[in-house]
C-alpha cells in the first residue's frame, strides 16, 4: 500500500505544473509557430517521450500518426501524417511549437493543441461529457511532457 | 501498417433482394463539400457488414420483434395501444424518410417525440426513456417500415432556422481538442484515427445495433458520444441542440435509403 502511495505520488509530480515552468499562457511562439525556449528548462527523456505519444490517456498521438518505430503499440491512424523522419527536417524550436499548439504552425489543424489551458467551447472534465470544473483547464501535456515527446521525435531520424 | 483506403466497392443488398442506395451523389447544399455521400456501412469490416445483410443473421431484429409485440399492448388510461389507432405498422412506411420534421406548431421533432406524444398524450402512459430499449425498438421498427427508401428530410420553409443551427454545430471545434464533426466526418472519412475506420457519419442507419454496447444505439446518444471524446460538455439526448444537429446530419444524407436497423462495431 505504501508503495502504492509514493508510486502514485511519483507520477502525479511528473504530471503537475513546476515552478519554472512557462505557463501556457505565457508560451512565446514566434510567426512560424516555433517556440525557442524550453517549456520546463530541463532536458526532455525519449523514453518517456514514447509513453506519452503511444498512451490514450496522454499524447494519444499515434491515434492520428503513423510512427514505423512505434509499431509495438498497435493501431496507428491516419489523420495526420507519418512522422518517420521527423527529426531530419524539424528542429526542436518548430516541435516544441507542434506539440505546444499546432494551430500556430497550421492555421486550423486538426490537431489538438497539448499546452493551451483556456479559450475552448464547450470545455468538458476530461472525457466524461460533464463540464469542466474549472475556467482554466489542465494543460493536456505538462512542460515536462512536451520536452519528453519533443526530444523523442528529435530521435527519428532516416538518414 | 497504413490501412488507407476509404469506403469499400461492396453492394449492399439486404435479405438477397432490398437494395439498398448506400452511395449516391451529394445533396445540393454539400456541393462545395462532396461529391459523393456514403453510407457507414461501406467502412466496417466485411464481418460487421455480413450482420446486416440478411435480417436472419441482424442482431438489432430481436429488439424489433420486441417493438412487435409492444405495437399491439394495450398501455395507459386511455385503454389503446398503437395498433388500436394505427392499424398495422406498415402504415408508417416513409415516415423515417422525412424525419425530423417541423410539426404543426413550428417545432422540429424528431421520431422519439412523435412516439412519445403517442404514449403521453394519446394512451395515457409513461413516456418512454430516450435510449431506452422501448423507444430505441419502436423508432427502429417504425424506421424499418422505410427500409430502402431515400432519405429526404426538408430544410427549407419552417426548418430553414433549425437547419442553420444544425450546420453551425456541425462545424464548431468543441472541447479541449478542439474537434467538429466536420473535422473527423468531413475532412477525414476513410481513415482511420486509432483503430476506427471513420465514416461519414450518416445516420440513415439509426437507431443502430452496436456490438460494442450490445444493444439499439439512438441518433443522439452517438452524438453524444462523439461530442463527449472531444473532451468537451456535450448536450443532453433529446435537448433541443440534438434535436437541431439531427435535422442537419440527416439532411447530409439526403438520398440514401434508409437503412435503418443498420450493424455497426
Ligand atoms: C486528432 C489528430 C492529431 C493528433 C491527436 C495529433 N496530431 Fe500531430 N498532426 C495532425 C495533423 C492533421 C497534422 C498536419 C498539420 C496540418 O496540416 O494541420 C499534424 C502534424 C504534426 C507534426 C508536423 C509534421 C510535419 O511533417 O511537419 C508533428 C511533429 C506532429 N503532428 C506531432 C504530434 C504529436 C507529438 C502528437 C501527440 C502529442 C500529435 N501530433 C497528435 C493531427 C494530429
Ligand atoms: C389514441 C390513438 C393513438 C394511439 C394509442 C397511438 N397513436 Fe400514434 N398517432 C395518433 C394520432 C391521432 C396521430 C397524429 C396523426 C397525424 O398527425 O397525422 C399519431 C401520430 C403518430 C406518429 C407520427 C405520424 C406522422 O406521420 O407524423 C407516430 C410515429 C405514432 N403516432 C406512433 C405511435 C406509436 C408507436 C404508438 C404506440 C406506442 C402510438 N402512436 C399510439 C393516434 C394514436
Ligand atoms: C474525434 C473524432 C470524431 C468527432 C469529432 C466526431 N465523431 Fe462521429 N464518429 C467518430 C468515430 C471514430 C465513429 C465510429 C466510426 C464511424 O462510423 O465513423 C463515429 C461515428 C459516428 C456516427 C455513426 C455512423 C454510422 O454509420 O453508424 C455518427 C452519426 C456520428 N459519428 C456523428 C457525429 C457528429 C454529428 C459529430 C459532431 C457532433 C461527430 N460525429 C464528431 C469520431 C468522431
Amino acid at each position: 500500500m505504501k508503495i502504492t502511495m509514493i508510486a502514485l505520488a511519483a507520477v502525479m509530480a511528473a504530471g503537475a505544473a513546476q515552478a519554472d515552468d512557462v505557463a501556457p499562457g505565457d508560451v512565446q511562439f514566434d510567426e512560424y509557430g516555433a517556440v525557442a525556449a524550453s517549456l520546463s528548462g530541463t532536458d526532455g527523456d525519449p523514453a518517456n517521450g514514447i509513453k506519452i505519444m503511444t498512451s490514450r490517456a496522454k499524447g494519444n498521438c499515434i491515434a492520428c500518426h503513423e510512427v514505423t518505430a512505434l509499431q509495438d503499440t498497435p493501431f496507428h491512424g491516419e489523420v495526420g501524417p507519418v512522422l518517420d523522419g521527423i527529426g531530419d527536417y524539424r528542429s526542436a524550436e518548430e516541435l516544441r511549437g507542434i506539440v505546444a499548439n499546432a494551430k500556430m504552425t497550421f492555421e486550423g489543424s486538426v490537431m489538438p493543441a497539448f499546452y493551451k489551458t483556456s479559450g475552448f467551447i464547450r470545455p468538458g472534465n476530461a472525457y466524461t461529457g460533464k463540464a469542466a470544473k474549472e475556467e482554466e483547464l489542465t494543460p493536456i501535456l505538462s512542460a515536462q511532457e512536451i520536452e519528453d515527446v519533443v526530444a523523442y521525435l528529435l530521435t527519428l531520424k532516416e538518414s | 501498417m497504413a490501412f488507407a483506403g476509404g469506403a469499400d466497392d461492396d453492394t449492399l443488398i439486404i435479405n438477397g433482394e432490398i437494395e439498398m442506395i448506400s452511395k449516391t451523389a451529394a445533396p445540393a447544399h454539400l456541393d462545395d463539400v462532396f461529391d459523393e455521400i456514403v453510407s457507414g456501412w461501406h467502412f466496417r469490416t466485411d464481418e460487421t457488414q455480413a450482420l446486416e445483410i440478411d435480417d436472419f443473421d441482424n442482431p438489432a431484429m430481436l429488439f424489433v420483434d420486441q417493438a412487435i409485440d409492444a405495437y399491439d399492448v394495450v398501455e395507459g388510461e386511455a385503454g389503446e395501444s398503437c395498433a388500436s389507432c394505427h392499424e398495422g405498422v406498415e402504415n408508417f412506411a416513409g415516415l423515417a424518410t422525412a424525419m425530423p420534421k417541423v410539426d404543426a406548431d413550428g417545432k422540429l421533432v424528431v421520431m422519439e417525440d412523435l412516439i412519445n406524444e403517442c404514449r403521453t398524450e394519446r394512451m395515457q402512459a409513461d413516456e418512454w426513456k430516450w435510449s431506452g430499449n422501448d423507444m430505441q425498438s419502436m423508432a427502429a421498427l417504425i424506421s424499418l417500415q422505410s427500409r430502402g427508401m431515400p432519405m429526404d428530410v426538408a430544410i427549407d420553409g419552417d426548418a430553414a432556422p433549425y437547419w442553420e443551427q444544425g450546420k453551425e454545430m456541425y462545424y464548431t471545434r468543441y472541447g479541449q481538442l478542439e474537434l467538429s464533426c466536420a473535422n473527423c466526418h468531413e475532412q477525414n472519412y476513410g481513415n482511420y484515427i486509432r483503430a476506427d475506420h471513420l465514416s461519414q457519419g450518416q445516420t440513415n442507419g439509426f437507431p443502430t445495433y452496436r456490438l460494442k454496447q450490445a444493444k439499439l444505439i439512438s441518433k443522439h446518444n452517438r452524438f453524444r458520444g462523439c461530442i463527449r471524446d472531444t473532451r468537451a460538455e456535450t448536450f443532453a439526448e433529446g435537448s433541443d441542440e440534438f434535436r437541431a444537429l439531427e435535422l442537419y446530419v440527416a439532411s447530409r444524407g439526403n438520398g440514401l435509403s434508409v437503412e435503418t436497423p443498420a450493424v455497426r462495431q
